[in-house]
């Protein structure tokens, strides 16, 4: 772990993972997916979680947003223990403390996208904090194009939709699925600045699974994994100095950490 | 290629399921229906030939008359003495009602017989087997069938109560025995008496109603009746038991042969329905599999060899639903036959007949039909471009034009009603002809126009869904309307079921209260006195007149006159007693004119035969050969109360012979009560007192029965509509998982998803039940200007509670259908259903 410089300030803890595992199945089929994992995300900074395939970074992040069950371990997000919570206060965190941005099919097709930015507050009954929400559409750039429909976007206006969705309702923390996996490096970029914007300007907290070296080069700091654990992380990263933690991750030392 | 679409059946059994079941369901109302029918008719001939097997020839007379009632004993003996006869026995019947021990008739009354026992040189009648006891040879002994004697709990030597026409007399049981007799077998009780008591009760003393007559050794049935023909006179039937059993067993399956032909009626809209759902899930397989199909394009099948791989899985789907629907045919016949007999009697047993026609006809119409529901999918499903196959998962689906659609069912729509408006302003044979076609018009044109109905129908309901649902109720209207075309395909099912529905309650409706409504105005009395089995006699009428408080007894004879050439049925009253009983609704002339020995004829009787009052008409009275001059004093509204031709008895019989009555009206000081009448018509079985309340129902009570009979049948495409519904959820919860998912993972609950599903759901079943309620309803109207001239007292009455019952079950259907999608949406694993391939 001496590949990035020390963190350079010790934030709040937004939500936190601790001894966090994860098994599919029994015997000859168990799979562990995450095995015995700590880590801690802190508050307004922007971290994104790399790994080769299978590696378990989805899982992590779907455990840590309450959208995956977990074997054993704690998670937190804020101060409270999502183990102990059943399917509708999971659900009620998911919508009231947390925003999400897939990969792709982040919005539905029937509502308008201000319909669509707006869903998770219509869900809880809400009336969306009207400046907060105009302030997020302008930042994003809808502003001509609340009324259309998704099918009327193109997918990087469907995905800003989508960034302007889990902001609006002012979560404690953002997690994002490869946000621009999907979509052509221009418009992820665009993507990958109001992300980066919200942190940097609004504050928010933001974690992103992905598996572009550019993409990550975005957050503050990029956790890694492999095999169900975190084998390493750093801290202000650039492209280049992830692409090459990523090529030496082939190398068996990557795994022994 | 048909490799790879029986490969597709098998990776879409659960959603090929609903289809099967709904052509199961179709196919067998139509099995079932057939093989009841078959069995029936199987059952009833064998029946009819053993009754008959010991009768080799009937000999009956007609144009019996006063003076020559039948054969007489005489002619008997002749008979008997004729060559090649070994024996002739003199037979004699009618109406004999036995009592059980409480008083009440066994088997209600309407259908008891009696006859005389003939025993043969041998002591036996071969027509009756003597379980216990011996025949009546005496005349106050009576034998009953076993059937009866157990249901009445009678032993031989206990005392037994017979109603004749007349009061009820008492005889002692002598016997009790088997026949083969075919109205036994169906549930008839038979009373058998010594012959001079049934002579003296049934006909005249001496005479015989017909003859039976068995052949001597050696000589045929056939040789027997054709001697006999030379020999007896003209006027006389000379029948082989063969022949008599053929011409019975025909009248009895020709009654079962009706109930079949209802049954196949709502086989027909069964399959109707199933089509819709065929069709359906098709659009919806070849939608989902939209690349698969591409593929094989792009790979080198032509449009011709995908329809035909999409027309295989039909046919697959159609044996396989076939073969169960006639499995699930036969099991309901057979059902049927041991539970629901043809009007109360007794079906005959006998092993299940399923012939080869049937089979066929099973088999055709399930694959025929789901064929047919295919075909336009598959052809569909032909058009998908090959590049299709290579397009962004997440290519908006393309929303064909309705255009042409919506065009050509909006014509058919209008053209229909104007032509359904003006059949029912032109009334007769042209109006119903006219109604027929533009009904057909309408509802075709409504199914095809039914996608473009649903967005401003249910357009109508969202804000409401909104504000008592929340995003839940707006998603789901949204939903609701996002695939129009899947929409009104799922909606037609309820709603051709709701269109039959509510034009039949419109229309039982309209006329029951009708004639409720004239039943109340005519009916004076305040009790109506009926004998189920024989007839009042004059002595009942007596013992009424004397109950406390009855201040009026009107007798009505009912009976048939000649009326200038017409033969017209003929309430026969005493005009000072029938004035204070019944108000006759005239149009013109007066009521008293009876008392004047004129004539009153109904409205359309007149009308039909252009009599108008005033007018002198000639008419000869029942059997009688004389000729009198009638003058028509009244012409009054149609209705059920009397027949159409009303006179006073004196006129048509001064000398009245006749002691018995068809009912009685009772007006009463309001002292009395229904017992008080009950205790002075003691001893009369089969008696029946109606007060006011059930007067009513008497006489327009029947609509009622009918429309439930038709409800229960209509049931079945309630339940296809279930099918469909479900088929369509399940099919749109699988087409929208990822959405589901992502709802879920922003905060939409599990009891929000089923909530989706379930208004979705219930919304489009009140979008079917709509549509069907507003057709129907029109139709209904229709339907009841064309028949209004027949309705007394016509006047429309829309049953607002029906129809609101009616919604009520559309969205108990609705909600009923979404269980399994909606639980299986709730189920749904998010991960997965957000992951992207």
């Amino acid at each position: 772990m001496t590949t990035s410089p020390p963190a350079p300030r010790t934030p709040t803890i937004a939500a936190r993972a601790t001894e966090l595992s994860k098994v599919y199945g029994q015997g000859d089929t168990r799979v562990v997916a995450l095995d015995r994992v700590s880590v801690g995300f802190g508050q307004s900074q922007f971290t994104a979680i790399m790994g080769p395939s299978g590696s378990g970074k989805s899982t992590l992040m779907h455990c840590v947003a309450g959208l995956d069950s977990f074997s054993s371990g704690s998670v937190r997000v804020g101060d409270v223990e999502l183990g102990a919570l059943t399917d509708r206060q999971l659900t009620k965190l998911r919508r009231d403390k947390v925003g999400f941005i897939f990969q792709a099919f982040n919005l539905l097709p029937t509502l308008t996208a201000l319909e669509n930015i707006t869903l998770p507050m219509d869900l809880a009954g809400r009336t969306p904090d009207k400046e907060w929400l105009d302030s997020v559409i302008q930042m994003v750039g809808l502003s001509g194009r609340l009324t259309h429909r998704p099918a009327q976007l193109s997918g990087g206006q469907q995905q800003r939709v989508a960034v302007a969705r889990a902001l609006a309702s002012q979560p404690e923390i953002v997690f994002g699925d490869e946000p621009t996996g999907n979509l052509d490096s221009r418009a992820g970029s665009e993507v990958l600045g109001f992300l980066r914007d919200s942190v940097r300007t609004l504050g928010q907290t933001v974690v992103m699974v992905t598996h572009d070296p550019v993409a990550a080069a975005y957050a503050d700091r990029v956790v890694f994994l492999a095999d169900g654990r975190i084998v390493d992380e750093m801290y202000e990263p650039t492209a280049d100095a992830v692409r090459e933690l990523m090529k030496s991750s082939d190398a068996p030392g990557f795994r022994t950490s | 290629m048909f490799r790879t679409a029986l490969r597709n059946v098998l990776a879409h059994k659960a959603r090929l399921l609903m289809t099967v079941l709904a052509v199961m369901l179709g196919v067998a109302f139509v099995s079932g229906t057939l093989i009841f029918n078959d069995t029936l008719s199987d059952g009833y001939r064998d029946q009819t030939a053993k009754s008959y097997a010991h009768v080799d020839v009937e000999v009956r007379p007609y144009g019996q008359s006063d003076k020559v009632p039948g054969i007489s004993r005489k002619e008997l003996n002749e008979i008997a003495r004729l060559d090649r006869v070994a024996g002739a026995a003199g037979r004699v019947g009618g109406i004999a009602g036995v009592a059980d021990k409480d008083g009440g008739l066994i088997g209600g009354g309407t259908s008891g017989t009696g006859a005389n026992f003939a025993p043969g040189k041998d002591g036996k009648d071969p027509l009756y087997v003597f379980t216990k006891g011996s025949g009546p040879t005496h005349p106050r002994q009576v034998a009953l069938d076993k059937d009866t004697a157990e249901k009445g709990g009678y032993d031989v030597g206990d005392t037994v109560r017979v109603a004749f026409r007349g009061p009820a007399k008492t005889y002692e049981l002598s016997g009790i025995f088997t026949t083969d007799d075919t109205w036994v077998a169906l549930g008839d009780s038979l009373a058998l008496f010594d012959t001079p008591v049934a002579q003296r009760l049934f006909l005249q003393p001496g005479y015989y109603e017909y003859v039976t007559v068995t052949a001597a050794p050696g000589t045929s049935s056939t040789e027997l009746a054709a001697t006999l023909r030379k020999v007896l006179p003209d006027d006389t039937d000379v029948k082989t038991g063969r022949q008599l059993a053929d011409e019975r067993a025909e009248g009895g399956a020709s009654d079962a042969l009706m109930l079949s032909t209802i049954l196949l009626a709502f086989a027909g809209v069964a399959l109707f329905v199933s089509v819709f759902l065929i069709a359906n899930t098709f659009t919806m397989l070849a939608a989902q599999r939209t690349r698969e199909l591409a593929l094989l394009r792009a790979v080198g099948a032509s449009r011709r060899q995908v329809t035909r791989s999409v027309l295989i899985e039909a046919m697959a789907v159609g044996i396989v639903g076939a073969a169960g629907g006639l499995g699930v045919g036969a099991a309901m016949a057979a059902v049927a036959r041991s539970t629901v007999g043809v009007f109360g009697a007794k079906n005959p047993d006998g092993p299940l007949v399923v012939t080869a026609t049937t089979v066929l006809v099973a088999a055709a119409v399930g694959v025929l039909v789901t064929m047919l529901a295919a075909w336009l999918p598959a052809r569909r499903a032909a058009k998908i471009p090959p590049v299709a196959a290579i397009g962004s998962a997440h290519l908006p689906a393309t929303t064909r034009s309705l255009l042409v659609r919506n065009l050509l069912g909006g014509i058919m729509v209008l053209l229909g009603a104007a032509v359904v408006v003006a059949g029912a302003g032109a009334g007769g044979s042209l109006g119903k002809a006219l109604v027929g076609l533009g009904a057909v018009l309408v509802v075709t044109g409504v199914l095809v126009l039914i996608p473009l109905l649903s967005r401003p129908v249910i357009a109508l309901v969202q804000p409401l869904l909104r504000r008592g649902f929340g995003v839940s109720g707006k998603l789901a209207g949204q939903n609701a309307v996002r695939s129009p075309r899947r929409t009104g395909a799922t909606a037609s099912a309820l709603a051709i079921g709701l269109t039959l529905v509510s034009a039949l309650t419109v229309l039982a409706t309209t006329v029951g209260q009708s004639t409720d409504r004239m039943t109340t105005d005519i009916v004076k009395a305040d009790y109506m006195v009926t004998d189920s089995g024989a007839g009042l006699d004059t002595s009942a009428a007596a013992a009424l007149r004397k109950a406390p408080g009855v201040t009026t007894v009107s007798e009505e004879q009912q009976s048939w006159m000649q009326l200038d050439g017409i033969q017209e049925d003929v309430s026969a009253v005493t005009p000072a007693d029938f004035d204070k009983a019944i108000r006759l609704p005239v149009v013109s002339g007066s009521q008293g004119t009876l008392a004047k020995g004129q004539v009153a004829v109904a409205e359309d009787e007149a009308r039909a035969h252009g009599w108008k009052v005033g007018d002198t008409l000639p008419a000869v009275y029942g059997d009688s050969d004389k000729s009198r001059k009638l003058t028509v004093g009244a012409v009054f509204e149609s209705n059920e109360v009397v027949l159409p031709v009303v006179v006073s008895a004196d006129v048509i019989d001064p000398n009245a012979t006749s002691t018995t009555s068809s009912k009685a009206y009772l007006k009463t000081d309001g002292s009395t009560h229904e017992k008080a009448l009950a205790d002075a018509l003691a001893g009369r079985p089969g008696i029946k007192i109606d007060d006011r309340q059930a007067i009513r129902e008497e006489f327009s009570g029947a609509f009622g029965t009918v429309l439930n009979v038709l409800y229960a049948l209509l049931a079945i495409s309630l339940l296809i509509a279930v099918l469909g519904v479900v088929n369509t959820l399940a099919m749109s919860v699988f087409e929208r998982q990822r959405e589901v998912g992502m709802l879920r993972a922003v905060g939409l609950d599990r009891r929000g998803v089923t909530r989706m599903i379930q208004l979705e759901s219930v919304v489009i079943s009140l979008f079917g039940a709509a549509v069907g309620m507003a057709v129907g309803t029109f139709l209904g109207w229709a339907v009841c200007e064309i028949v209004k001239a027949d309705i007394p007292g016509y006047a429309l009455v829309l049953p607002w509670d029906r129809f609101g019952l009616f919604l009520l079950l559309a969205a108990l259907v609705g909600l009923l259908a979404a269980m399994w999608p909606a639980r299986s949406a709730a189920r749904l694993n998010m991960l997965t259903a957000i992951k992207t391939e």
